[in-house]
């Protein structure tokens, strides 16, 4: 039996069944950890201990009955800004090094409570800003499909480990992209729900009306059940909704028939790569035949939403990266004159330069006399982007896009010019700000072997129409695997076999 | 129109952003500032007259608590990621007044 | 001849509410304790926590506005004010500035005499900071979080003030009509009411304003007074020397009797206010409102009028009984048990006020109930116990909230009534004072207090002196 080739909702069945133990789901999963991570290095802290005393803690709910959902037993990585009691959480950012929450963030201890093992902490962006995990205090995490390239980012860490096979699923955050781009980057299926479903508290805040939680896996089937666990209405944060229902997995049908499909001919422009326009086209043409109505249509405002969406999410990161300071906990300077001197001396070591970067223009963006012209003109625009989205949606069920105008990138390629970087969140930005749920799924792969991602985007709180549109085409096409992973299985047979517990036969 | 990030603009900037930014990085940050703020300029191109600012992209209203007290002694807890701390308190340079 | 000036003033007042819990987490906003027991990850600014709003701050806040004459924002929002202290967890500060709760508002204030309004510009909502106490031993700063994100309102006046007193009037003004709601105890020297003054002179007849100057640290009416002389002196001193005033904060000392500025470089005052992405908009619905004018007390005007009309009680009286809405409570109820209002003010007046300054206490701090003042005057009317056997109950009242009757049986403290053991006794102080009894009949009037005087005593006090007077009268 190849564990860690499972979907999480197969790896759950048969703990379920009792095919499986927690406790060798967990040491499957360790091994090839210890096996991929000197090349991917998509975890900032693994807790083999922990999960392994975890999973034993699981395994006897499970074995008095007392766990039973599709999770338990099911071990999970958690991007490292989610806070986890007891478990350091660094935002991969050198002011929080060596940072340990007092409290779990609400949609991990959702997890916790499904019984889900969490073996580690991924790695990502400083504090989530960027699009390649390259500017994590940590260093860089490696794309499984070649590791000359980056995952994308944010969640770059959630991604890279999903695909390298080196947990069953993960948690990402998304604020323009940050699940959806490195879930295309990589191969993999992520979603970002729509704003509010999943509980914020313990997200450690990028931009706050921008930030939502969302399942990164192997299929859609796995984003259903995930999210089906996370999502809730949380009292403790205030922007949290209440839904009618949480049913996602129902969602899981094979059946288009009659489905409105639009696709944004505003998004297929010069930008975009050509070979990813193809796989999309491709993709469209797939759900087509399986009988939905497919139209292109124009979105508008395709380009106003990056600078809309920068100057929001500067200022609101801005204000919740203030409280960083060296007083409280994270880094303080060794020496400094005076309380200004701590401050910025504290600040200025801490965060790396993107996050610099993207304060002073939240500051600036907000300063005296800049407000109207920059704050509240994004702010306006946000409200013509909803409009924009609310209009299709009375035309179409769901929308079909690229989830990035280009496959991964090589290692270093976008660091040196930020705005071009920041230019490839053009088709996932306007989505966070209109509030509405995305979906990537892998559709192919380019002429060099990396994966290409397509996005559906559905109308707020309508994921069950984007779950079933991605779950039908899925149903057309095999889950392809890094090279990467399918080249050491003998090997991580071997392995497994020596570190299995009770020595039974694989 | 295109943007000009004096000196002094960086300079009070950082004060606002509490960074303490090398000649390099100011260099660095003016020339960030102003690329980012021509490209933030397109909106300018949109009439957003008689548009309400949209800052929560939901309806969502009257969000509370009650007003009772749950939580006990957190000192602990809010004390222990501290880098200087003395007498059940945060420690920090001297401030004025 | 010189130059004549006016002083305009105008007032940013921050009261703490009087909720259990702080505004945005369910710490205890109990006063004190060791440093940072009473926080959580809200109240520091951890990293993940969020907040959520108390329902009460609202009410309160809603319930100050109404009775200070505001407009209620129907759709009110919180802000974000950000600047960088360590007071400040977060270092930003969730205050109201796009939308606050109310705006448009008045009271009306009576100084030397002469009524006037003071308009109020507007009132919002906003946490308080932690505390920081300076560390003498290695000169660093401590900081205690346990005030951190215990709901404030502030209110900010128009710049309708010319004077101290109108200042002093304006601020009783308030506290009244917050302590009538019960939505702050309001205690300068406590923290729990904090005054800014704005500050500028101008030439008299001059129509605009000058430059204006804040001054903070005040905590008590008489600094506020000493403060807004010590300001305005300035002020005109700068200008007569043909200088100009700065626009900024200024910190009073009191003992020193002079400010000074509190300037850095690094206090940019540029709070880059935005709307705070955390918390969602309060829709205050006309029903919800018309629930919070229901239950609004009787403010002290009304009270005062009602006073006089109903029970005949004179102004002043009713002026200092409504002074505290505890007291206007303990003698509306006593009242309405007893039926002789004009005795419960007479006790309130005399001999709770005797107290009071006595023990040092606020009337607030009155922990009797108005049953037992209430038995005590029926007691007293009904001559089972005489007066100075009253006042004595009633200390122990005051103190102990004792049962009157129960304490005047248990110490027998009541009347004799037994005729005849009192006609025995006045029989004894007759024979015993034949001077007296001499005087008394040869005119003198004053002799027969004396003889009422050794009779009471004989008595052991529990006579009425009334009825011993009359007998005495009768036997003679």
């Amino acid at each position: 039996m190849d564990i860690t080739s499972m979907t999480a909702a197969e790896l759950g069945e048969r703990i379920k069944n009792r095919e499986l133990s927690a406790v060798e789901a967990v040491k499957a999963y360790l091994v090839q950890i210890d096996r991929l991570e000197s090349d991917v290095h998509s975890f900032v802290t693994v807790d083999q201990e922990g999960a392994l005393k975890r999973a034993r803690e699981i395994q006897k709910k499970i074995d008095k009955e007392q766990l039973f959902g599709p999770l338990a037993g099911v071990p999970v990585a958690v991007k490292d800004n989610l806070c986890t009691k007891g478990m350091l959480t660094t935002c991969s950012s050198g002011m929080l090094e060596n940072f340990s929450p007092a409290f779990t963030a609400e949609a991990v201890k959702k997890l916790e409570n499904a019984g889900a093992v969490i073996i580690g902490k991924t790695n990502m962006d400083e504090f989530a800003m960027g699009s390649t995990t390259e500017t994590s205090y940590f260093g860089v995490t490696r794309n499984p499909w070649n590791l000359k390239h980056v995952p994308g980012g944010s969640s770059g860490g959630s991604c890279a480990a999903v695909a390298a096979e080196e947990c069953a699923f993960a948690l990402g955050s998304d604020t323009g992209g940050s699940i959806r781009q490195p879930s295309s980057f990589c191969g993999v299926t992520g979603i970002k729900p729509t704003y509010g479903t999943v509980s914020r508290y313990g997200l450690i805040a990028y931009g706050s009306s921008l930030d939502q939680i969302g399942p990164v896996a192997r299929d859609v089937t796995d984003c259903a059940v995930i999210l089906e666990v996370i999502a809730s209405h949380d009292p403790k944060d205030s922007t949290s909704m209440q839904r009618e229902t949480y049913d996602f997995t129902s969602a899981l049908v094979d059946d288009v028939k009659g489905m409105r499909i639009g696709i944004p001919q505003d998004y297929f422009t010069e930008g975009l790569d050509k070979e990813v326009e193809r796989h999309i086209q491709h993709a469209a043409k797939v759900l087509e035949e399986k009988g939905a109505i497919v139209e292109e249509f124009d979105l508008s405002l395709v380009k106003y939403a990056i600078p809309a969406y920068y100057v929001i999410a500067s200022a609101e990161a801005g204000s919740n990266l203030s409280r960083f300071d060296g007083v409280k906990y994270g880094y303080r300077t060794p020496e400094y004159e005076g309380l200004h001197s701590m401050y910025k001396k504290s600040r200025s070591e801490g965060f790396g330069a993107e996050v610099k970067r993207r304060i002073m223009l939240g500051s600036f963006v907000l300063s005296s006399g800049y407000y109207d012209a920059y704050y509240l003109k994004a702010l306006k625009t946000k409200a013509l982007i909803k409009q924009a989205f609310d209009k299709a949606f009375q035309k179409y069920d769901i929308i079909l896009a690229p989830a990035a105008p280009t496959t991964a990138p090589k290692l270093g390629a976008s660091l040196n010019d930020p705005l071009k970087m920041y230019l490839g969140d053009i088709y996932t930005v306007s989505v966070n700000l209109a509030g509405l749920p995305g979906i990537s799924i892998p559709v192919g792969t380019d002429s060099k072997g990396l994966p290409v991602g397509m996005q559906i985007i559905g109308s707020c709180f309508d994921e069950v129409k984007l779950l079933r549109a991605a779950y039908a085409y899925e149903q057309t096409k095999i889950y392809e695997r890094p090279n990467l992973v399918k080249k050491g299985q003998g090997e991580e047979r071997a392995l497994m076999e020596g570190g299995r517990e009770n020595g039974k036969a694989v | 129109m295109t943007n000009k990030i004096s000196d002094e603009t960086i300079e009070y900037v950082s004060i606002l952003a509490q960074l303490e930014l090398t000649e390099q990085e100011k260099q660095d940050a003016k020339a960030d500032m102003e690329k980012m703020l021509n490209y933030i300029d397109t909106l300018n191109e949109l009439n957003t007259e008689g548009i309400e600012p949209m800052s929560h992209v939901f309806p969502v209203k009257n969000v509370f608590r009650e007003d009772i007290v749950i939580n006990g002694d957190g000192s602990e807890d809010t004390l222990a990621n501290a880098p200087l701390k003395k007498d059940n308190s945060f420690k920090v340079p001297k401030t004025i007044g | 001849m010189a130059k004549q000036y006016e002083t305009v003033i105008g007032l940013e007042v921050h009261v703490e509410l009087a909720t259990k819990t702080k505004i945005f987490c369910s710490c205890s906003t109990e006063f004190g304790g060791t440093p940072n027991t009473h926080t959580c990850p809200v109240c520091t600014g951890m990293p993940g926590a969020l907040p959520v709003l108390n329902r009460q701050v609202v009410e309160y806040a809603a319930a100050i506005g109404l009775a200070a004459n505001c407009e209620i924002t129907r759709v009110c929002k919180f802000d974000r004010k950000n600047y960088f202290y360590p007071d400040n967890p977060q270092n930003y500060q969730i205050s109201q500035l796009y939308l606050p709760i109310a705006k448009n508002g008045y009271v009306e204030i009576d100084a030397g005499g002469t009524k006037k309004k003071i308009r109020i510009h507007e009132m919002h909502m906003e946490e308080d900071a932690g505390k920081l106490i300076h560390d003498e031993w290695d000169d660093t700063t401590l900081v205690d979080y346990n005030r951190s994100g215990v709901p404030l309102v502030e209110i900010v006046s128009e710049p309708d003030m010319h004077s101290s007193d109108e200042v002093t009037a304006y601020l009783e003004k308030l506290r009244t009509i917050i302590q009538y709601l019960g939505a702050s105890d309001c205690k300068l020297q406590e923290g729990s009411m904090r005054v800014d003054v704005n500050l500028s002179v101008r030439e008299t007849g001059m129509k605009e304003y000058r430059t204006r100057t804040e001054m903070k640290n005040l905590n008590s009416f008489k600094a506020i007074a000493r403060a807004i002389e010590g300001e305005r002196t300035r002020q005109i001193e700068l200008l007569e020397a043909g200088k100009k005033v700065v626009q900024e904060t200024r910190r009073w000392d009191d003992n020193k009797e002079a400010s000074y500025a509190m300037r850095s470089k690094e206090d940019a005052k540029d709070y880059r206010y935005f709307p705070e992405p955390d918390l969602v908009p309060i829709v205050i619905s006309e029903e919800w409102l018309e629930r919070i004018r229901e239950r609004q007390p009787q403010m002290r005007d009304e009270k005062i009028k009602r006073y006089k009309k109903e029970f005949d009680i004179p102004q002043y009286d009713a002026e200092i009984i409504t002074s505290s809405r505890h007291m206007a409570d303990i003698f509306e109820e006593t009242s309405a048990i007893c039926k002789k209002p004009k005795k419960v003010s007479n006790w309130l007046m005399v001999e709770t006020m005797r107290l009071l300054k006595e023990y040092g206490m606020e009337p607030e701090e009155i922990s009797f109930s108005p049953k037992n003042l209430a038995k005590l005057i029926q007691l007293t009317e009904s001559g089972i116990i005489n007066n100075s056997v009253a006042k004595a109950v009633f200390e122990k009242i005051f103190t102990d909230d004792v049962e009157p009757d129960r304490y005047v049986e248990e110490h027998k403290l009541g009347n004799v009534s037994d005729e005849g053991e009192l006609l025995k006794v006045l029989q004894k102080v007759i024979a015993e004072n034949p001077q007296a009894v001499v005087d008394y009949k040869g005119g003198k009037e004053k002799a027969l207090g004396a003889l009422v005087g050794q009779t009471m005593k004989a008595m052991k006090g529990k006579a009425d002196p009334g009825m011993v007077h009359k007998k005495l009268r009768e036997l003679l």
